[in-house]
């Protein structure tokens, strides 16, 4: 059997990009959180924060170190397996994944070390910064990221020379109108998907009848984030919808599954598309409403796929479903943390059980949605892989035989599964666990001192280990 | 062709991030490697407690010399992960490994030996790979086009497996010497001991080295600049008076001098290399000037080069300054 490197080099970037994206989508919401949480500890000196803060920090110091390590995977898979696109777009990408390394990795790796093993070696104040510069490291990170994968998407500010894309307008290509409403997207994405930890965290706590101080504050600051948040997020998915419909109508009409042009267009809520017969099966379906939603009108024509060559056709299941699946998490965040806040006003939040249950399980509602989303964003991008200048066949390293392929991809699911199994069953127990009670040591490096907050002592500074 | 001046800054922006890297990841990889060699629990907690707060900052400079080359030299980005596509896997995966045993070892008693497994042979295994590559490099890698023609084992020689074995012990050398600098106690006194038969064992594989080099693999660095440049013999004369000076001061009460030496030893090794390659990036097939990015590009990365870099380093310095001293205590 012929095995095609392009194909098996997709499904090993879609592997490890897959769970690349839980680690960041989780710490990049973590880190502002523990930032934030450090800050309220500095500001009230309630030692309620500082327990809450080490809690977490552990957590975040274990899917930190995956995302790292997840991270160096990514960095190289451009130039291993998709070495025409690392040569051809070297001129665009190399810069924006460049300063990503340059701004964001050093910031946050370095600053991480300050922020796991130097409490007791540098003032309040400095390890509060530390805290700052390590959120806003995985916020950069994540600008970057997205600068990036919008210019593959809608690719801008650049010309072709001699057949090599040569950069134009850089201003275009980092600050685009499609980066604008992408960038905001993808953090509120990482903010909710923390958010709904944090909030399930809470609420378990509190159903198991344990650690209920720092399970209120937990509960409470998590679906109030998640309450403000959400329709911010929704505005912006809006955006984005509407970026898709100008620049990519062919991933749109993927989206929505949509094979013809019609006039009005009918919005298909939910249906099996069948790729080869080009319709769709079971659909539930509301008429009008889809020229609503692409243009604003009850009554406009909207495109189909056949208006396009069916070369340039993504597949049309994995963005349809990704899609709804991603607003479907979007729907089960607004009503929680709407609910939730509401339940709070009446101040019967921490007793409602029949709340606290689905709060507890929508925990992973924010990588799901993650997940799905850039699913559609990706896949639906298909043929291309930068939208009308390269196709993705045509990107994969010439010199890779399809052995080599398999036997790396088989190799990151092995170890990936082994050890992202592990990760996942640790922060578990962390999570179980819960925050050490006052009198308890907290941390297994530093030790804790719970009644010395906001003392104003300068801590000591290393002296320990003093010849 | 001639290399633009922004290329060559880019060039010598990362060289220098090489360097910068073997310095630092190669005294935590090389204590990973040490860390194999012990069984006792006290000796290994205060091992990892000497790196946990700075074996992340170093190992992202690895990010920063692949982003660079993406950046400022495409086809050397694309032919080199081309090239070693299998021994990057190899790498990476120790990468993983090595890096989730700092949380994951403290997180289970019953699995803690698997995660100290993982953190040993992933230690060696990415010393290996890097010195591996260096091997292959300074062999030639068959470019065309700004694409890699070679095969997916076209990297393995006999002689790229000395290299990694030499750099498997070069990194030990840098381990031992960065104990004795940040420990105290019973590690120094161990480290200490592990100084001079490491010392040893990188003698004996530059040797060896070189008497393939001159017998069954002649070819292996047939056409390197060294003939050309002869004031470039400087450099492996300081790489070898610096590394009998590891040898010399190992026993002296001077807790700098192995690491120091051991750096010194490095940077001549690297500047050999150096002298034998320049201009090449990928020997013997694209030089700097082949494979730089167009200007607009070199020039909008430039400020990561002027700006960001210079930042990196004050903070970079600011933190190894918050953990000064002997910080090897253990961790319970």
């Amino acid at each position: 059997m012929e095995l095609d490197p392009v194909i098996l080099s997709r499904f090993q970037f879609a592997f490890v990009v897959t769970f690349h994206i839980i680690f960041p989508a989780f710490t990049i919401g973590l880190a502002a959180w523990l930032a934030t949480i450090e800050g309220m500890r500095l500001f009230t000196g309630n030692p309620v924060y500082r327990r809450i803060f080490d809690f977490w920090l552990k957590v975040f110091a274990v899917s930190f170190g995956m995302g790292v390590v997840t991270g160096i995977v990514m960095a190289f898979q451009f130039g291993t397996n998709w070495g025409v696109l690392a040569e051809r777009t070297g001129s665009i990408q190399g810069p924006l994944l460049g300063y990503e390394a340059f701004t964001a990795f050093m910031l946050e790796a370095t600053f991480f070390g300050v922020m796991l093993l130097g409490r007791n070696r540098v003032s309040p104040g400095f390890y509060f910064f530390a805290c700052c510069m390590v959120s806003i490291g995985t916020m950069f990170s994540s600008f970057w990221i997205l600068a990036n994968n919008s210019w593959m998407q809608v690719p801008l500010g650049h010309e072709i020379v001699d057949g090599k894309i040569i950069p134009s307008d850089w201003q275009a290509i980092v600050l685009g109108p499609v980066m604008m409403v992408r960038w905001p997207h993808m953090l509120f994405a990482a903010f909710l998907t923390t958010a709904m930890c944090v909030s399930a965290t809470g609420a378990w706590y509190l159903l198991r009848n344990v650690h209920r101080a720092e399970g209120r504050v937990t509960l409470h600051w998590g679906l109030a984030l998640a309450a403000i948040l959400i329709p911010v997020q929704m505005f912006f998915g809006r955006l984005a919808g509407l970026y898709v419909y100008k620049h990519q109508p062919a991933k749109f009409a993927a989206i929505e599954a949509r094979w013809h042009e019609e006039q009005p267009a009918t919005e298909v809520w939910l249906a099996w598309p069948d790729e080869a017969e080009k319709k769709n099966l079971f659909a539930i379906e509301t008429p009008g409403v889809g020229s609503l939603i692409a243009t604003g009108s009850w009554t406009a024509p909207v495109q189909g796929l056949s208006d396009f060559p069916e070369d340039d056709w993504p597949p049309v299941a994995i963005p349809f479903f990704g899609f709804r699946i991603m607003v479907g998490m979007g729907l089960i965040m607004l009503g929680i943390s709407w609910l939730g806040n509401a339940l709070r006003w009446r101040g019967t939040l921490e007793t409602s059980r029949w709340f606290l249950w689905p709060t507890f399980l929508a925990f992973p509602t924010g990588f799901i949605a993650v997940i799905s989303g850039w699913y559609t964003a990706e896949v639906g991008r298909q043929p291309w892989v930068v939208y009308g200048l390269l196709r993705t066949a045509d990107a994969v390293t010439p010199s890779l035989a399809g052995g080599e392929v398999l036997v790396s991809l088989l190799t990151y699911t092995l170890f990936y599964t082994f050890f992202v199994s592990f990760g996942i069953w640790y922060i578990y127990k962390l999570l179980r666990q819960g925050p050490a009670t006052p009198t308890v040591a907290v941390s297994n490096i530093t030790p804790s001192r719970p009644l010395a907050y906001g003392d104003g002592i300068p801590v000591s500074t290393g002296s320990e280990g003093k010849d | 062709m001639e290399a633009s001046s922004l290329a060559l800054f880019w060039a010598r922006v990362i060289a220098l991030s090489i360097l910068v890297y073997v310095l630092l990841d190669g005294f935590d990889l090389g204590v990973g490697i040490l860390f194999g060699t012990t069984r006792d629990e006290m000796k290994r907690g205060q091992m990892m407690s000497a790196i946990s707060p700075f074996w992340d900052g170093n190992e992202t400079w690895l990010v920063v010399i692949g982003a660079s080359l993406f950046a400022a030299f495409p086809p050397v980005y694309a032919v080199f992960l081309g090239a070693f596509y299998l021994p990057v896997l190899l790498m990476l995966i120790g990468l993983i490994f090595r890096g989730i045993a700092f949380e994951f070892r403290n997180h289970s008693r019953q699995l803690s030996w698997l995660w100290d497994h993982g953190f040993f042979y992933g230690s060696v295994l990415v010393a290996f790979v890097q010195g591996a590559a260096v091997g292959a490099m300074m062999r030639g890698i068959p470019t065309e086009n700004g694409q890699y023609t070679g095969g997916a084992f076209t990297w393995l020689h006999p002689f790229p497996i000395l290299t990694g074995i030499g750099l498997v012990l070069g990194y030990a050398l840098l381990g031992a010497g960065w104990l004795v600098l940040k420990s105290d106690g019973a590690v120094r006194d161990w480290a200490r001991e592990r100084v001079r038969p490491l010392v040893i064992g990188v003698l004996v594989v530059l040797g060896l080295a070189f008497v393939i080099t001159m017998t069954v693999d002649a070819g292996a660095i047939a056409q390197n600049n060294l003939d050309q440049r002869s004031w470039g013999i400087a450099f492996p004369a300081v790489g070898l008076l610096a590394l009998v000076g590891v040898h010399f001061f190992a026993r002296k009460d001077a807790d700098s001098l192995p690491y120091g030496l051991t750096a010194v030893f490095f940077i001549a090794a690297f500047l050999t290399l150096g002298v034998m390659m320049w201009p090449y990036m990928i020997p013997y097939g694209l030089t700097v000037a082949d494979a730089a990015a167009p200007e607009a590009s070199l020039r909008f990365f430039s400020y990561a080069g002027f700006v960001a870099l210079p930042i990196i380093t004050i903070y970079t310095i600011g933190v190894y300054w918050v953990f000064r001293g002997k910080i090897g205590q253990p961790q319970s």
